[in-house]
């Protein structure tokens, strides 16, 4: 196979474009809650503000540094998230975890949209932390926002 | 030195990765291993494994004589006095937090300071963050110049009567920075301070005589100088160790124990509680043998002609950003413009290229060098300029590709 054509199933032209052109890259204002997490392992960053209100997921931002399938899927979640419960974020999560380890998943009533063009990821074992890094931080927010709200 | 004989002693490099035949170039990170350290392994447990130091049997002597011979290696390879200096630890980061859990705590207190670089390996600097919160003491950066290198004079000025321990890096595994280390020593010792050196990334590359260098403890690991993981090796003055407390406790390590009291065995022992590391040991004796034959100054003068060839072909592309010194160890830092190195290093692997992508454990000179993450190639013995060029090659094919899809 040509280096173009296995690159190809990582790097789809959907992925560069939310590099280049990352949506909902910023800080949210007022009354939100902000996660920071990182990779440890290869210095990815990335700061999520999501606001959360009446168990919906209102609105969701980011900022961070990182590499190209890091940021693109920081900009695909936050872009599938917003205006989902937060029942629904978690069960997008684990759908998504599904897909990274190239297992069997079942996206029921979600429109995955350009989160299925990170399926190939999958086949690159070093990078599926790259890609769920966004997801992760995502799920750190609602558990604490879920654990404020006790 | 005839790379090519050199390559044939080391199996694994004689492979495909992804269609392509395998370039390695990750060697600061771990090195590949020769045969013959892989068959003193297989030998020795196929042959004599057994528990040292205790059995009556014929396998216990076999492997007490194969596990102490190798501390004798050791010993022969670093020019230590006496084996009694040389502790078997897991690697150069158990080695360093010996060191600074034993040393450090029972010797610094409030008011006095510790000495590193912000270049160091995080092993080189966490243990010491961790007594200075212990004990109250100040830990103190020297500054580095702009292309990665300590300037003697900041030293001197540095390190004074409150200073406890000097702790810096013979070699960065991220600049390749080759320190002034003996030159430093002089200047701790001045100051009746301790040198701790950390030998992980000029152990394999160069030779190393601690009574040369004059420093108190030398820290390396076995798998970055073509031996087995999970074994490296203290060095520490006589006059030291024999001061210093254990930090672990249990078998092989005791003299006499009561009920409520203990008695040490007398050095190297009283550092290797529990079943010490005895088939790393004998292969890291064996990767010492290979070293040895092939000669450590060989090694040293193939690595730099190889990183200078490299060099030169990496400024034949447009875009590449290198960190580091110019007079360099065998590695090379660099970035590639508008691509993330993580990028770089997935492209890299899919022509066959083994580079590392990260923070190489050194967030703290990441930060110096105002980057979040960098790509890197590192050299040894058996890499070729066919190597360097296939680096180069696939760089160029990186950008390439970048290029379109951004395009």
């Amino acid at each position: 196979m040509s280096l173009g054509n296995q690159l190809d199933t990582l790097y789809r032209q959907v992925i560069m474009d939310h590099y280049k052109n990352p949506r909902n890259r910023g800080e949210l204002e007022g009354d939100t809650l902000t996660v920071n997490m990182n990779n440890p392992t290869c210095g990815d960053r990335i700061q999520l503000h999501m606001k959360v209100e009446d168990g919906k997921i209102k609105d969701a931002k980011f900022l961070g540094e990182g590499c190209s399938i890091s940021l693109s899927s920081a900009s695909m979640m936050t872009q599938a998230v917003k205006g989902l419960s937060v029942e629904d974020a978690l069960k997008l999560s684990e759908i998504f975890s599904a897909m990274m380890l190239g297992k069997e998943y079942d996206e029921g009533d979600f429109d995955l949209g350009d989160i299925e063009a990170l399926q190939g990821v999958s086949k690159f074992p070093a990078r599926i932390k790259c890609a769920t890094l966004a997801w992760k931080a995502m799920e750190k927010g609602i558990k604490t926002s879920s654990e404020d709200g006790d | 030195m005839n790379v090519q004989e050199v390559r044939q002693m080391f199996p694994i490099l004689n492979q495909q990765v992804n269609g392509h035949p395998l370039v390695y170039l990750d060697n600061a990170a771990t090195s590949q291993k020769p045969v013959s350290v892989i068959e003193a392994l297989d030998d020795y447990y196929r042959r004599y494994n057994s528990n040292v130091h205790r059995g009556v049997h014929t396998l216990g002597t076999l492997a007490t004589d194969g596990y102490e011979g190798a501390r004798e290696k050791v010993r022969n390879f670093i020019n230590a006095s006496s084996t009694e200096e040389i502790v078997f630890t897991r690697g150069t980061t158990t080695a360093l937090n010996l060191v600074a859990a034993s040393y450090g705590r029972a010797n610094v207190g409030p008011g006095d300071e510790i000495v590193i670089t912000p270049m160091e390996h995080h092993s080189n600097i966490i243990p010491w963050q961790q007594v200075a919160r212990a004990t109250g003491a100040a830990l103190k950066y020297l500054p580095l110049q702009g292309d990665g290198t300590i300037d003697l004079q900041d030293a001197e000025e540095m390190i004074t009567d409150n200073t406890k321990i000097v702790a810096v890096m013979q070699v960065s595994n991220a600049l390749g920075t080759i320190n002034p280390i003996k030159e430093i020593t002089a200047i701790a010792h001045k100051h009746h301070a301790v040198m701790v050196v950390d030998g992980a990334q000029s152990a394999p590359h160069m030779k190393v005589d601690v009574k040369d260098l004059d420093c108190d403890f030398f820290a390396f690991s076995g798998h970055k100088m073509c031996g087995p993981t999970g074994i490296g090796v203290l060095y520490g003055k006589k006059r030291h160790l024999e001061k210093m407390e254990p930090i672990e406790f249990g078998g092989e390590m005791i003299d006499f124990v009561g009920l409520y009291e203990s008695t040490w065995k007398e050095l190297p022992w009283k550092f290797e509680g529990g079943t010490p590391i005895i088939a790393g040991a004998i292969g890291l004796g064996a990767a010492i043998d290979f070293l040895n034959d092939v000669g450590l100054d060989n090694i040293q003068e193939h690595e730099h002609k190889i990183v200078e060839y490299a060099m030169a072909r990496l400024a034949e592309i447009d875009g590449i950003e290198i960190y580091g010194p110019e007079k360099r160890a065998g590695l090379i830092t660099f970035n590639c413009i508008d691509v993330h190195p993580h990028d770089v290093a997935t492209v890299l692997d899919a022509e066959g290229v083994a580079v590392r992508a990260g923070h190489h454990c050194a967030q703290p000179l990441m930060k110096w060098l105002d980057v979040t993450a960098t790509a890197r190639a590192s050299f040894y013995l058996y890499n070729t300029e066919e190597d360097a060029d296939a680096f180069v090659k696939a760089l160029i094919k990186t950008k390439e590709y970048f290029g379109n899809v951004f395009g």
